[in-house]
């Protein structure tokens, strides 16, 4: 029971991430820009024929088209890293940046297959027209209970849709804060590099491990 | 009134001799916790770790492969309506916590689902409930604790049980006195209605634990701040308080 969160939260992330994007509009406001993507993202996620069988490759593809325009997942990387970043290079941030992105895909690219049926609600903004930084929650129903999925949304003016996504909380977890500890443990016992080194390590085996058809 | 008053006392005596007892085992522990990385929520780290590795050998020996096998063996409508059973007996508890919270709209629902499924649903196995459009919003007793200004304590592994904290590891008897199973007189099908339940919950966690395998870097951590986040946000109902320290970004590392 104390664990049941995880299958849903694992499952509402990978919806989360499949979020696209038709053309640059003026400046949106962050929750009609949030439901525009969820609503987009689940019609992929149900209609893309590669993206429910797991392809990989098909999904880094529609991931970098779609959903990285509407995200600062730089400003992502550097708050899971912490303090560490400030002592990075800008070589080793770009690939910590890259190492992440490619973990966060890879991994949860195995839970497409069960996205479907799913629908959504907005829930209504709570924030004041001058806010710079706000948070858009939302319902995702589907079988089950449904999935509380919010976002932490920074304002770019002129950049994209006017607003890019920088955390992620799926049933009370947010995405950042779930790394920040792991990250910071690998930082004081390996240093930066050795961080690298263990997320591209990660990202080899999980690699071999995915290429091989096994049932979960 | 008066008996009221006195199970209420009873119960509280309970909890608090188990209280005391936990926080003379925490302090027993709390010396070797120490070093350059102990989490503030986590001060029994080793004692955790030691707990999460005998936890998750069984896992691997046991508990996983027969819930391999269950979920290979029944079909799927078959498991769900496992699922529904059991979700059934928890609104019924989850009644009595949305009460005790002062909740009544959730624990109308709660009543309603309750009595839909059961009488309905051929005694919770069809979730008609959720087809009429009723929430369902679970809550256990640690839930009502932290509700009423309880804080969550220290993180605590239970051996096969898994992660909790202190205070829900104090709740855990009252949550086992809400537990419609643990009212079955007959103690093979008690033991055998546990067993189902335990099997069918660990099926449906078949995915994500090897998902979990893939994403953490360190799974004890992933777990843990995971699992502390969600309960924080279970207790808060979607809104918890925001504590975080955001990681500002300064001029010498500027973020586009």
């Amino acid at each position: 029971m104390n664990r049941r969160f995880l299958n849903q939260w694992l499952l509402a992330v990978t919806a989360s991430l499949f979020m696209s994007v038709s053309g640059h509009a003026a400046d949106e406001a962050p929750d009609a820009l949030i439901g525009r993507l969820t609503r987009e993202s689940l019609d992929i996620i149900q209609a893309d024929k590669a993206v429910q069988a797991g392809d990989v490759s098909r999904i880094i593809e529609v991931v970098d088209e779609k959903i990285m325009p509407h995200l600062n997942f730089q400003r992502m990387t550097a708050s899971a890293v912490g303090p560490g970043w400030r002592q990075a290079t800008p070589e080793q941030r770009k690939r910590l940046e890259s190492e992440f992105k490619t973990l966060l895909v890879r991994t949860y690219s195995g839970a497409m297959s069960q996205a479907k049926n799913l629908s959504f609600s907005v829930k209504p903004l709570r924030a004041a027209p001058d806010d710079k930084e706000v948070i858009v929650r939302t319902l995702i129903t589907g079988r089950g209970d449904p999935v509380q999925l919010d976002y932490r949304l920074e304002k770019t003016p002129g950049v994209g849709a006017g607003w890019k996504i920088y955390n992620l909380n799926v049933l009370g977890v947010w995405l950042v804060e779930t790394y920040r500890s792991q990250f910071a443990q690998e930082i004081s016992a390996k240093g930066i590099d050795g961080l690298i080194a263990t997320l591209t390590e990660r990202n080899k085996a999980n690699a071999a491990a995915n290429a091989k058809p096994a049932k979960s | 009134m008066r008996s009221s008053s006195f199970r209420n006392s009873t119960h509280g005596r309970m909890s608090r001799s188990l209280g005391a007892g936990l926080a003379l085992f925490v302090l027993m522990l709390s010396g070797c916790a120490t070093g350059p990385n102990a989490n503030p929520r986590d001060p029994l780290e080793p004692f955790n770790r030691g707990v999460y590795q005998f936890n998750d050998a069984v896992d691997r020996a046991v508990v996983k492969p027969a819930a391999t096998i269950y979920r290979d063996v029944l079909p799927s409508p078959v498991r769900t309506g496992v699922t529904n059973f059991f979700a059934n007996l928890q609104d019924a508890w989850s009644f009595v916590n949305n009460s005790l919270q002062l909740k009544g709209e959730a624990a109308g629902n709660s009543l309603v689902r309750f009595g839909v499924n059961t009488f309905l649903g051929f005694g919770g196995v069809l979730d008609i409930a959720s087809e009429m459009q009723v929430e369902r919003k679970t809550e256990d007793f640690g839930q009502t604790l932290g509700y009423w200004g309880v804080g969550a304590g220290p993180y605590l592994i239970l051996p096969l049980l898994g992660p909790s904290t202190l205070r829900d590891t104090a709740a855990l008897p009252v949550d086992a006195q809400g537990n419609l199973v643990a009212g079955v007189g007959d103690v093979s099908t008690r033991n055998a209605l546990t067993t189902l339940n335990l099997l069918n919950q660990r099926s449906r966690l078949l995915q994500a634990s090897s998902i979990l395998d893939q994403v953490a870097l360190d799974p004890y951590t992933f777990t843990r701040d995971a699992f502390l986040q969600s309960r924080l946000n279970a207790v808060y109902d979607g809104d918890p308080p925001d504590d975080s320290e955001p990681f500002e970004p300064t001029e010498e590392n500027p973020v586009k």
